[in-house]
């Protein structure tokens, strides 16, 4: 009996608490949807891999590899940047793929060089003058340059069979001795067949299955010299997610100014609600600079994150972080009539902002359509400048994109917020 | 962020009162708060405005310092529209709620509003010395405010809303929860700037704040102005020079309902009340009872106050 009466009141203050239930129920659905579509959603099954191929050989063998890796299902190869203005790109050369990795276009590059195709498979004595293909990598994405540099082997094994045998051949030649004739009919018979099923089509790189023969040299073009790779993007990743926690709440004061009558008071003199607002603006903005500045030298103190080295990007990018996230504090806290509302909402919406944004999990290993979401929120905005920053190691004049986009959202968001505390101003 | 300098105090000039306020009118919804308010408020007076709950009192108040628009109607302060610049500054106002900043101690929270009010440098530091000594809080000047009792922060609340030196100051029931020995404190200082010269307005719904308090009252209902005058004056208007007597008596019931008819008296819960011009008439009464054979058990005269007056004009008790 009286078991019931307690559920029945909790019950009926539940109901009535529209924070607490949408955090009890919205929130969690929202949550297992969004990483439900990051990790295999139903449309986009696995990420695809973005990679560039250079072809400086041309030859018959570098071509079937190109090919090959172009109809690798997981991958995007492009061999050319996107068009600029519909007009036409040059292919990617050595440097120019290079640059690309650095600037952050696709994780990987793959160079086959000039003289590939005179000995594709790399077993034999070591050659150090033999041509070997390159990857270069970026070190901020752990997986991509791992499957690109398998699948490389699975391709050379899939694509060029017929080229592999006769190479193979020329080294039994070379090795042992050479063949009896009555040998060679019948390997060159094998070798026929494959070009002609290689020609026909009829053997894709999913039908075979092999192992790694073709040379292959790794090299990171980009974080081949940090100290700790991943600690700028979590200092960047997590301390967005807490700057936009602690403006929220520090936004949420204004609510505590209305419920005790302080905000009337202070109307009542020469503050304006603009110049009230501005000032809250300039605080909370001053305060999640600090916090950046916090975090980021911890990073440096304990995990040799190299802060010192970017202190003018690390301001350009602290204050537009930081801006943009108070304004978007304010415009919760004045959406929200209770500090329990605003605690409420502003779980949701940074828990779903990060999740989205690249704070919990990086975004270049989300699909394509997560990744394009991803842009709608602050944090994919300040990671990415921060990851121009201490991982890129580009110039501030490189971080104009994310510098425009959240001074934008600042600017838009003060103003709806200072519009939607209209209802405060007067009654 | 700095703050335009602190404009000059208004000018009082002969012909414009402190404060008007001329037929003002605010609607919330179906509710008229203010309906058709107009008084003015006189130089160095206080104004109390008396009214039950719910009365409109606190709308009007809060239409003077421009935090509620009125509908219609106009409020001017020393002849200025009462949302300029000159005009807020002329205006102090002290709200019902303890508008203070609970993290800051008495001191911090009187410079804050001080600088809200352009105030800086040394006048401000005077400022705050000044609020900190009429409020008694001199010794609790670094206490933070949410560790003060119920009536020290209602002093504080005063102090800041005066710390401009206001020549107008907007009392909204400043004594609301404290107990007596702290509402007699809340008295003196209002009593010591009255001495100052300062034009106040007062809501109360405590009669008795209105009588100590008040050059004159406004009796305020729905929204209205339904008296205004000084205490004496309204007393007068309502009652003339007619006071109650009221005695009980002892006896069979028939015969003392029948001379209570007799001379006109009324029976209120097992009290008899008359009204009597004079005093003097009492004694008549008392006599031609015992003639009657009743037997007087107690008796008393009641001189008609704010309260009856309240009572008479609207037929409810002022804390309905």
């Amino acid at each position: 009996m009286m078991i019931s009466a307690i559920i029945r009141t909790a019950l009926v203050s539940l109901r009535r608490d529209r924070g607490a239930l949408a955090l009890s129920f919205i929130l969690p659905v929202v949550f297992f949807s969004i990483f439900a579509v990051i990790f295999g959603g139903r449309r986009d099954r696995t990420p695809k891999i973005k990679v560039l191929v250079v072809d400086e050989d041309h030859s018959r063998a570098s071509q079937r590899l190109v090919q090959g890796l172009n109809q690798e299902g997981s991958l995007v190869v492009q061999t050319r940047p996107q068009p600029v203005k519909g007009a036409e790109q040059p292919e990617y050369t050595a440097a120019t793929g290079e640059a690309a990795v650095k600037a952050g276009a696709a994780p990987v590059a793959v160079i086959i060089p000039y003289g590939f195709g005179e000995n594709p498979i790399s077993f034999g004595p070591a050659n150090a003058s033999r041509p070997t293909i390159q990857l270069l990598k970026d070190s901020s994405d752990m997986v991509a340059p791992q499957v690109i540099a398998g699948l490389l082997q699975k391709v050379a094994m899939t694509s060029m069979p017929d080229l592999m045998a006769e190479q193979g051949s020329k080294y039994f030649d070379q090795f042992a001795g050479g063949l009896t004739r009555e040998q060679r009919d019948r390997l060159n018979e094998g070798i026929r067949y494959l070009r002609e099923r290689q020609d026909s089509g009829a053997a894709t790189s999913d039908s075979g299955n092999g192992g790694g023969i073709v040379a292959v040299t790794t090299r990171a073009v980009v974080g081949e010299n940090k100290n700790n790779p991943m600690v700028s993007f979590y200092a960047a990743a997590i301390g967005v997610m807490f700057l936009l926690f602690t403006a929220s709440g520090a936004a949420g004061a204004l609510l505590d100014e209305v419920e005790s009558g302080t905000l009337d008071r202070v109307l009542s003199s020469r503050v304006t609600m603009t110049s009230l607002m501005l000032g809250k603006l300039t605080y909370n903005s001053l305060l999640a600079f600090s916090q950046l500045v916090v975090m980021f030298l911890w990073g440096w103190a304990v995990f040799k994150l190299d802060f010192w080295l970017h202190i003018p990007g690390f301001i350009v990018m602290g204050i537009c972080t930081a801006v943009a996230v108070a304004a978007f504090g304010l415009l919760l806290a004045s959406i929200c009539k209770t500090r329990a509302q605003l605690g409420a909402l502003s779980t949701l919406v940074i828990l779903v902002m990060s999740s989205i944004g690249g704070s919990m999990f990086p975004r270049f290993l989300m699909p394509e359509s997560m990744q394009k979401a991803g842009l709608l929120t602050i944090n994919a905005w300040a990671i990415d400048g921060f990851t121009k920053i201490f991982w890129r190691d580009e110039p501030i004049s490189h971080l104009w994109p994310q510098v425009s986009v959240l001074l934008a959202i600042a600017i838009v968001l003060f103003a709806i917020a200072r519009r939607v505390a209209r209802r405060w101003e007067y009654a | 962020m700095s703050l335009p300098v602190t404009s000059a105090p208004i000018a009082p000039t002969s012909s414009s009162p402190p404060l008007r306020v001329d037929e003002l009118v605010k609607r919330f919804g179906q509710v008229t708060a203010v309906d058709g308010i107009t008084f003015d408020l006189r130089r160095g007076e206080c104004l109390g405005l008396l009214g039950p709950n719910g009365a409109g009192k606190s709308t009007l108040i809060r239409s003077i310092v421009g935090r509620v628009i009125p509908d219609s109607g106009t409020i001017s302060v020393f002849g200025a529209p009462a949302d300029s610049a000159a005009a807020r500054n002329a205006l102090g106002w002290i709200p019902q709620e303890l508008a203070l900043y609970p993290r800051l101690s008495c001191r911090e929270n009187l410079q804050s509003f001080g600088r809200y009010h352009g105030l800086s440098g040394d006048a401000l530091k005077q400022a705050v010395e000044r609020g900190l000594e009429w409020s008694t809080l001199i010794d609790r000047a670094d206490e933070l405010v949410r560790n003060l009792s119920g009536g020290m922060k209602r002093r504080l609340n005063m102090a800041a809303g005066l710390i401009h030196q206001p020549q107008i100051v907007l009392m909204d029931e400043p004594t609301v929860g404290v107990d007596p020995q702290s509402r007699n404190r809340i008295f003196e200082m209002i009593e010591k700037v009255q001495g100052e010269g300062m034009s106040i307005i007062y809501t109360t719904h405590y009669m008795e704040e209105a009588e100590r308090l008040c050059d004159r009252v406004a009796i305020v209902d729905h929204g209205k102005i339904i008296a205004l005058g000084t205490n004496t004056e309204l007393v007068q208007s309502a009652f003339g020079s007619r006071s109650k007597m009221l005695a009980r008596f002892a006896g069979a019931e028939e015969r003392v309902a029948a001379w209570i008819a007799q001379h006109g008296g009324q029976s209120i819960n097992g009290a008899t009340q008359f009204t009597i011009e004079h005093p003097t008439e009492i004694t008549g009464l008392l006599e031609d009872s015992a003639k009657n054979g009743l037997e007087l058990l107690d008796v008393s005269l009641h001189k008609p106050n704010l309260e009856s007056v309240f009572l008479h004009l609207t037929g409810r008790e002022l804390r309905d």
